[in-house]
């Protein structure tokens, strides 16, 4: 069968310029990344802010053309189809900040509705098919009338995800869907997401810098580490050995309540929320020696 | 609809209703608008718009039956200066209703497409904007006959730079933000993210925008016909009283001073209106 996503060799580079617009060189964002997601499949995709994580999500979608490289979703490249009904109908985005990604001046009705009068939803059956959608994320249908500013961060944040589900897409873009959440919400949006994968038969590219929360929703991960996959595989076999020294900088950073945990995670000195450098790298290899679990 | 935007509505009027100075420029304006609609029927001689003479009647000073006294062929002025606020208040809405449409279509094209798009409409903008206002109303008039289209086609012709340099600047901020992004892979089309998504963004930046413009337009009309190339006489229009009253200074203060506080009372009104919306929809990209 043939994978719901699929990406091959992509890489995105930026030129940067001088004060005078002149090319000076160039920064890769993301450097021939490779990796599949299996139907039904929640694959996550982890790494700092800067890591690249949002540029493949961005490419995925089309915003942002990649340099090189193919993206091919349930077989078939996106290349030829960007902006069309065919590639919105087949894969959307819940994007990071709930607050930025619905129009304040717009209902939640008019945002839902969006994708449905740009893929021809006949419109006598929308306000239908828009009532369908809020139950589906549980929220009451007298919600379709009010603006974002009346409701709370993780009710935005569903009403992002019934907007993206209105044209029922088979593959969902996660771009760090809870991190701009309360703690106690995220909880709950992600067991929504959890319930819907698996009615709607839906395949999930969860895109965050949250370990824990990968650890639990997540089936296979891909750590990225300055637009490199630098390790990936099933879950719990990357969580329980790490193989490469910025997963286990990544699983060491995560913070911890119990004693177990505490006992389970990597002992690692904390660098200060920079990406740290390949020479940091081995330097800290070097100082927790022997250190490192198991 | 259901009553949350009404709440809305019913917060946004008491918050404004709470600014003093907010207030006494709606006042004015609501004046101003409802004495120029209802003219005829409140002034004391509806008749003197036109060309009538009476010269026992001539440069009375103001009195419990000519108010604000009678010009050289004796017209009451007070009944002229009511039906001078219908011509400002009518330059007004066409100069505005010319100049909103198209800079606000301008602007928005230029900062969403960006580009050559962008290029072409920001630099005719900068064109445009490098000519004074009074300058082409002089050019045009000097060319035309000097009458009130040709004044408001002139102050038209330039006022829409003001409305695409604001709008585009709003566009600029909101075409990065992540809602326009979510539009797009959405699948809307330009159409829609220009008018549906962008546009209710940059009401309120055009309503502040738009009450402070009146005033401005008024001004301009009023030097216009004080420099004799807007409304031609008999039309009763402010800065033509105010041109023509000055030849009688001082003696007959009266003819110009109390038209010309007519013009200052009427920008002062909607000056402090488009203060005060400004305070209450806090936006800052308006001039």
């Amino acid at each position: 069968m043939k994978p719901m996503l699929e990406i091959r060799g992509l890489t995105k580079t930026f030129p940067t310029r001088s004060a005078f617009g002149r090319a000076t060189g160039e920064v890769k964002a993301v450097a021939n990344v490779s990796f599949a997601i299996e139907r039904g499949q929640v694959y996550g995709l982890a790494g700092e802010s800067g890591s690249g994580k949002s540029t493949i999500a961005r490419m995925i979608m089309g915003l942002t053309r990649p340099t090189s490289g193919s993206i091919l979703i349930d077989g078939q490249d996106i290349a030829g189809q960007i902006g069309t009904r065919a590639h919105g109908a087949r894969v959307q985005m819940v994007f990071q900040n709930p607050g930025a990604s619905l129009n304040p001046r717009r209902t939640v009705a008019q945002s839902i509705a969006v994708p449905l009068v740009a893929h021809g939803f006949p419109r006598a059956d929308q306000p239908r098919r828009i009532s369908e959608l809020l139950d589906m994320v549980q929220l009451q249908r007298a919600f379709a009338q009010r603006y974002p500013h009346e409701l709370s961060g993780g009710q935005k944040q569903r009403v992002a995800i019934a907007r993206a589900l209105a044209v029922a897409p088979r593959l969902l873009v996660l771009d760090e869907p809870t991190s701009a959440l309360d703690v106690s919400v995220q909880a709950r949006v992600m067991d929504l997401l959890t319930d819907l994968g698996r009615a709607l038969d839906l395949t999930f590219l969860f895109i965050s810098h949250d370990l824990s929360l990968m650890r639990n929703f997540a089936q296979r991960v891909g750590i990225l580490y300055l637009g490199e996959i630098v390790e990936t595989g099933e879950t719990p076999a990357v969580f329980e050995h790490p193989l490469h020294d910025y997963t286990r900088l990544l699983l060491a950073s995560v913070p911890v309540i119990s004693a177990e945990e505490e006992a389970m995670r990597p002992i690692i000195p904390l660098i200060d929320g920079e990406i740290p450098t390949a020479e940091k790298l081995l330097a800290l290899r070097g100082q927790t020696q022997g250190k490192v679990t198991p | 609809m259901t009553d949350i935007p009404l709440t809305n509505a019913y917060q946004n009027w008491y918050r404004f209703s709470r600014n003093p100075t907010a207030m006494i420029g709606l006042v004015i304006v609501v004046i101003c608008v409802l004495a120029a609609i209802l003219a005829p029927y409140i002034t004391p001689f509806p008749d003197h718009v036109g060309a009538v003479t009476n010269f026992r009647a001539r440069h009375l000073p103001p009195s419990a039956v000519n108010w604000f006294g009678t010009d050289n062929v004796g017209r009451d002025i007070f009944t002229r200066v009511i039906f001078g606020l219908r011509i400002s208040l009518l330059l007004a809405v066409v100069v505005l209703g010319i100049a909103i449409p198209v800079g606000t279509i301008l602007g928005m094209a230029a900062g969403y497409f960006g580009g050559w798009t962008e290029i072409v409409i920001m630099r005719v903008t900068d064109v445009a904007l490098a000519i004074p206002p009074l300058v082409m109303a002089l050019a045009v008039a000097a060319v035309l006959s000097p009458d009130l289209l040709h004044s408001m086609l002139a102050i038209a012709s330039l006022w829409w730079t003001w409305h695409t340099r604001m709008i585009y600047s709003i566009t600029r901020q909101l075409r990065t933000q992540e809602f326009i992004e979510a539009a797009e892979t959405l699948g809307a089309s330009k159409f829609h993210i220009l008018f549906r998504e962008i546009l209710p963004n940059c009401v309120s930046a055009i309503a502040v925008k738009t009450s402070l413009d009146c005033g401005f337009v008024i001004l301009v009309g009023a030097a216009l016909s004080f420099l004799g190339l807007g409304i031609q006489p008999p039309t009763p229009d402010l800065g033509t009283m105010v041109a023509q009253g000055a030849s009688f200074l001082p003696d007959y203060w009266w003819e110009s001073v109390l038209p010309g506080s007519a013009i200052l009372f009427l920008a002062l009104g909607f000056n402090l209106l488009g203060d005060g919306l400004r305070d209450l929809f806090d936006v800052e990209d308006v001039r």
